[in-house]
């Protein structure tokens, strides 16, 4: 039936699906381009922010930089779990689908956890949305508070974004049986909008603030 | 992967139960007609308010006793405050723009027509459709609440108990930032004076929550109709109303995103004490605001008005898309140059992106920068141009029925020329310096996004309501309801230009005290007395409306004898629209006094070679298919 309406009109002819793709998959595309926005209307503000203020650049080596880097790590190496697990998907082994879901899961936790202590090393320097720690006041004179503002408000906002996937993905394992495989692949598409989110936010945020040399 | 013709008909079958049936439905249509509900009692509500705006403008220091029992701290005495009035321009602005204009034209009528225009039997995610409505249903209520947190000592009693920053019945007003929520005094809370408490708060996140109501219905609304054509509806086949409602969803996915970051950065700044919007050394009611420094007020005009400015062309394309679609069927000629009416629609909502600094000529923007948006903007012009000569072209030499609809639709293309035109004076950045803020802008926009979109959404109405419901609205009613507010918003509408070119500012509460406006006052007298025959005639659409539902001459399966397949089937729908027959397209939307053929439409499914020169038409530029392998 399909390739009849083909011959009648092709791709865009009706009857088919133009992208060969279903409705869940086009509808997870449709969301990320429009989540796309969300976050890029947060760095645009951030980046307009930034330029138009004393921006401190408080990151030393530890803990903030290896911490975000590791993270960076483990976020990259979910990913690759992910394309695992959907590639195991593709060969119909669903138990083994299920096992590399769950493990990028796992390391999405690992990464909301080190975020986690992450935050707790600036809140304890006495970073806040609305403040500066001291110290950092006196060493960048006439700093923004802005940046405790931004800082918490982007990474909790993608931190949030991880934990729904985390959710997401725990779901996806737990029917993986039930599921069709373009299922498993969609929420592969969530994961890796998420990943690809942090490797914007990750040097934008921190390898722009590293601490000086001097 | 090819085998995807609609595996999934049926998917839900049809509710028995009077909550499956009505309230919490999966059915596009019922949705439809919930929306279409939604936004008929907002406009009420809108239009309320903007009679009390003008009774206040006209008789200043009038005594309403109902506004004494709702607002006793608002209107003491029942008499309104110039607090008050701002609250009501905020009320009325968000209301009529979010929960009218925004949810009739797409969530409405876009939700019922669009899956059965295409062939399809529902949406492509009925539960996300269902969700998106009762998201928008509670950022309506949410909405509502906002003037009674602060106006109303008892329900800000009830909101207090959210927090600090939610601190409501302060005795004083609800939001008054107007719909653009401006900062940095939006931005600050309660120090910034009364009318900026708990109430904006509500206003930020009722926004919220529309976001991403729209966001859901946006997602669904593309994925229908991209994916779910049914076998022969090729692009160049659609209906134009389906090209505008699927644009104007491709806007809303892409503008929504940016006004919920800037909420969420704005609803920040007031709860959460961070700086976003917020300058350092600000000085407020007296006293410089501490611990705030380093934020832009004008990142939030960006913000604001890069959503905002697509989102007028969410209001109106839906009604260019039905006017097309009503005129070409009334005039009984094939629309116009089809082709170019799709990529006006496009044109129109792509330009819209790259226009927003229109917005913000007097805020200091370099003035290349400027110069920059004002070609931009002017070039909107060029789209907007197509389309109206393409009516004016579908219109001519045409034997036209002047049913209801039809004159609805002729007052689209009147509104949208007469308030098109001011958008070229004010796109100028020159002009734009002098008419800024003034009533002039309130004409234009009144004009063009507000009163021709709501034309667009009667003509609708009229010519959809046998579908439906399965009866016709009353004709001399409707005849009656069209001519006093057509006649009726121009009274309004022209005489707010000529406010403007005397400098009359917008969002004044009362003009007593000024020198150079003292003349003015019968014009703005004659204003309110028109505004009030207007709404007051608004009772005869919603008699005709609720009464046609049960009483009207019953239709037939295609009343108005048009082609588009929501005519093929009988009138109310049944539950799956097409009873489980998946229907075949052979024709373009609009084959009218196609020659040769028997009578003077073809139906998009009558089967080729059954309608005499359907090639003919095909090839008439009306829409053939433009995929032809």
């Amino acid at each position: 039936m399909a390739t009849e309406a083909q011959a009648l009109a092709g791709d865009w002819g009706g009857g088919v699906h133009p992208y060969r793709v279903g409705h869940r998959k086009l509808g997870m595309w449709l969301f990320i381009m429009s989540d796309s926005l969300t976050f890029s209307t947060l760095l645009m503000g951030y980046a307009y922010l930034r330029a138009s203020n004393v921006w401190p650049t408080p990151f030393r080596f530890y803990p903030s930089i290896v911490f975000s880097s590791v993270m960076t790590l483990v976020l990259l190496s979910s990913s690759l779990t992910m394309v695992m697990a959907v590639s195991a998907s593709a060969r119909r082994n669903k138990s083994s689908a299920r096992k590399w879901i769950v493990a990028t899961a796992l390391l999405g936790v690992t990464f909301i956890v080190l975020h986690a202590i992450e935050w707790k090393h600036l809140i304890d320097e006495g970073l806040r949305p609305f403040q500066l720690p001291a110290e950092w006041v006196e060493k960048w004179p006439g700093a923004t508070p802005l940046f405790g503002a931004t800082f918490f408000g982007i990474t909790g906002m993608h931190m949030f974004h991880v934990f729904t996937g985390c959710i997401y993905l725990l779901v996806v394992a737990g029917r993986v049986k039930k599921l069709k495989h373009e299922d498993v692949e969609i929420s592969g598409l969530y994961w890796h909008f998420v990943d690809l989110v942090w490797m914007f936010v990750f040097p934008m945020i921190y390898l722009l603030s590293v601490y000086p040399k001097k | 992967m090819a085998e995807a013709t609609h595996p999934e008909v049926h998917r839900h079958p049809a509710p028995t139960g009077f909550i499956r049936k009505y309230i919490f439905s999966l059915d596009h249509k019922v949705i439809g007609i919930q929306y279409i509900l939604l936004a008929l009692s907002a406009v009420v509500v809108g239009m309320i308010m903007s009679v009390l705006m003008r009774v206040n403008l006209s008789w200043p220091g009038t005594h309403l006793k109902i506004m004494e029992t709702l607002f006793p701290q608002g209107a003491p005495g029942g008499v309104m405050t110039p607090e008050f009035y701002l609250s009501l321009v905020t009320m009325h602005g968000t209301i009529m723009v979010f929960f009218v204009l925004t949810t009739a034209p797409q969530g409405g009528f876009g939700n019922y027509f669009l899956p059965i225009q295409i062939g399809a039997d529902d949406m492509a995610f009925p539960v996300l459709n269902m969700m998106s409505f009762w998201v928008t249903f509670v950022g309506f209520l949410v909405l509502l609440l906002a003037i009674f947190a602060e106006g109303n000592a008892t329900v800000g009693g009830w909101i207090s108990k959210l927090g600090e920053s939610f601190a409501g019945g302060s005795g004083t007003v609800g939001p008054i930032g107007g719909w653009t929520g401006y900062p940095p005094l939006s931005a600050l809370g309660k120090i910034a004076g009364p009318g900026q408490g708990a109430g904006v708060n509500l206003w930020i996140i009722s926004i919220a929550i529309f976001c991403v109501g729209s966001l859901l219905g946006a997602l669904n609304f593309i994925t229908t109709l991209l994916n779910m054509r049914t076998r022969g509806m090729s692009l160049m086949r659609m209906p134009l109303t389906c090209w505008a409602w699927f644009t104007t969803a491709i806007l809303a996915l892409l503008s929504f995103p940016v006004l919920l970051g800037g909420g969420i950065l704005l609803l920040l700044d007031r709860i959460a004490g961070t700086s976003f919007f917020i300058p350092g050394g600000l000085y407020v009611s007296g006293s410089t605001v501490p611990l705030h420094n380093g934020g832009s007020p004008l990142l939030w005009q960006h913000l604001f008005w890069f959503f905002g400015h697509p989102e007028v062309y969410i209001a109106i394309l839906p009604g260019m898309g039905a006017t097309s679609h009503i005129l070409s069927t009334f005039a009984r000629k094939p629309v116009f140059g089809y082709r170019a009416m799709v990529f006006a629609i496009f044109a129109i909502g792509g330009l819209g992106f790259f226009v927003w600094g229109h917005h913000m000529f007097i805020s200091g923007m370099s003035p290349y920068s400027a110069v920059a948006f004002s070609i931009l903007t002017l070039s909107i012009g060029v789209p907007s141009a197509i389309k109206t000569f393409n009516w004016l072209g579908t219109l001519w030499g045409a034997k036209i029925r002047f049913t209801t609809p039809m004159l609805f639709a002729i007052g689209f293309v009147s509104l949208f020329v007469a308030g098109g035109i001011t958008g070229l004076v004010l796109g100028q950045t020159s002009l734009d310096f002098f008419f800024h803020d003034t009533y002039f802008v309130t004409a234009h926009f009144h004009l063009v996004m507000g009163v021709a979109s709501i034309f667009g959404m009667f003509a609708a109405t009229y010519f959809w309501f046998p579908k439906m419901f399965g009866r016709m609205m009353n004709e001399s009613l409707g005849k009656f309801h069209f001519w006093i507010t057509f006649l009726g918003v121009y009274a309004i509408f022209v005489p707010f230009h000529a406010m403007g070119l005397l400098g009359m500012p917008r969002r004044y509460a009362s003009f007593g005290e000024y020198e150079f406006l003292k003349n003015s006052h019968s014009l703005v007298l004659f204003v309110t007395i028109a505004a009030i025959i207007t709404v007051a005639v608004q009772v005869v659409f919603y008699f005709n409306f609720f009464w046609s539902m049960f009483k009207g001459k019953v239709a037939g399966d295609n009343p108005w004898e048009a082609t588009t397949l929501e005519w093929t089937i009988p009138s109310p729908p049944p539950h799956d629209n097409f009873a489980g027959v998946v229907p075949v397209v052979y024709h373009g939307a609009y084959e009218f006094s196609v020659p040769g053929a028997p009578n003077d439409f073809i139906m998009q499914t009558e089967p080729e070679g059954v309608a005499l020169g359907a090639e003919l038409g095909g090839a008439s530029g009306n829409g053939g298919n433009g995929h032809k392998a």
